[in-house]
């Protein structure tokens, strides 16, 4: 070819790229799918009745690379007169904190939880303005509620004590999957 | 700063602030200020996949006098804040930073001397982006909300009463550390 045809086959590049098929994502309006088990926000699970997972035990916080979790737990109790029951066995979660922030979102937090009460969803879309909304309280991580589940605090339902509930006796009577 | 700042509030006031708010927010203009790892993913967003020309912002200026948006893509070392600082104050008014990654935002896992604990601490960031890199579409999504901050922007005197009314908000807003949720 001669030398001087260069650049016209310069722009046969370009113009056999305009058949060719676009790779480019719309996002706001058609997200793309991420992939199932993708790291997004985290969220609290619940119990097939609505008691909380979380038992406050702070291995999360323990095993955050980043400090990011904050944990402080509290006793349940049964008594009329008392805090009221929100997980099933001794303890729960009182105050949950995450600093998304300081969040790397690498999922070390899940594998540390001993009751699978912290699981990661799908979504990932967190910016915000200021410093301070971007520190997720309990409220904002736990999971909905669904049908058949009740607002903590109240009795067990599904089973006399925490056993029963972590060896799914009782899944026939609750409804609902606590995960997404 | 222009003629928009003299005109008396009201309808003719609010009419150019979302025609202005309109145009600023269609070419906001990066600097490119990626710092670490973070700036592939701010790349990423410049590519043809996510494609940041969607929203008039395809051109990433090397020089801050061209630039109306910083991102700042990663760890800032206390090495770096001045240069950053100098960037800031080189760009022209208006002027927005967005704070990509939670190693910008507050230091992130890098609690330690080397790095800033937030890029905060040396300019004022308008959106905060946590992901450990954030994926372009979560920059995206930041992006979308500076947007809409950019066109809820007001000028002239409607500016100094929402100036006024913000900082009336601030003196009243409980401080930090009494913001304590559930906390004993």
């Amino acid at each position: 070819m001669p030398k001087f045809l260069d650049p016209v086959a310069g722009f046969g590049v370009t113009f056999r790229n305009i058949f060719r098929k676009k790779v480019t994502e719309q996002y706001p309006e058609e997200p793309h799918p991420v992939a199932p088990r993708f790291h997004g926000r985290h969220q609290l699970n619940r119990h097939p009745d609505g008691l909380e997972k979380c038992i406050g035990c702070e291995l999360c916080a323990w095993a955050c690379p980043a400090d990011a979790i904050y944990v402080e737990g509290a006793s349940n109790s049964d008594d009329p007169d008392g805090g009221g029951r929100y997980s099933p066995g001794e303890r729960y979660g009182r105050v949950y904190q995450i600093n998304y922030l300081r969040c790397i979102l690498c999922g070390l937090c899940i594998e540390a939880c001993p009751t699978r009460a912290l699981t990661m969803t799908n979504e990932y879309e967190l910016a915000d303005h200021t410093r301070e909304s971007l520190i997720y309280e309990k409220k904002d991580l736990l999971a909905p509620l669904l049908p058949g589940m009740e607002e903590p605090p109240h009795p067990m339902r599904l089973g006399d004590d925490e056993r029963d509930y972590y060896l799914g006796a009782g899944l026939g009577r609750g409804a609902g999957e606590e995960e997404r | 700063m222009g003629f928009e700042d003299k005109l008396p509030s009201g309808v003719l006031l609010s009419t150019v602030e979302d025609l202005l708010g309109f145009m600023r927010k269609s070419s906001v203009w990066p600097a490119t200020f990626g710092l670490a790892c973070c700036a592939m993913e701010m790349m990423a967003f410049g590519g043809p996949r996510h494609d940041s020309s969607r929203f008039g912002m395809e051109v990433f200026r090397a020089s801050p006098r061209q630039a109306d948006l910083m991102i700042v893509a990663g760890r800032v070392s206390q090495k770096m804040a001045p240069v950053l600082r100098q960037i800031y104050d080189q760009m022209a008014g208006p002027k927005w930073v967005l704070s990509m990654g939670v190693c910008a935002s507050t230091g992130g896992m890098f609690n330690n001397y080397a790095i800033v604990q937030g890029v905060d601490h040396v300019v004022p960031v308008d959106v905060y982006l946590p992901g450990c890199p954030p994926r372009p579409e979560m920059l995206m999504d930041a992006i979308l909300k500076l947007h809409e901050q950019i066109q809820n922007e007001k000028l002239g005197p409607h500016r100094e009463n929402a100036e006024a009314e913000a900082e009336q908000a601030a003196l009243e807003a409980p401080a930090t550390h009494e913001m304590k949720g559930l906390l004993r």
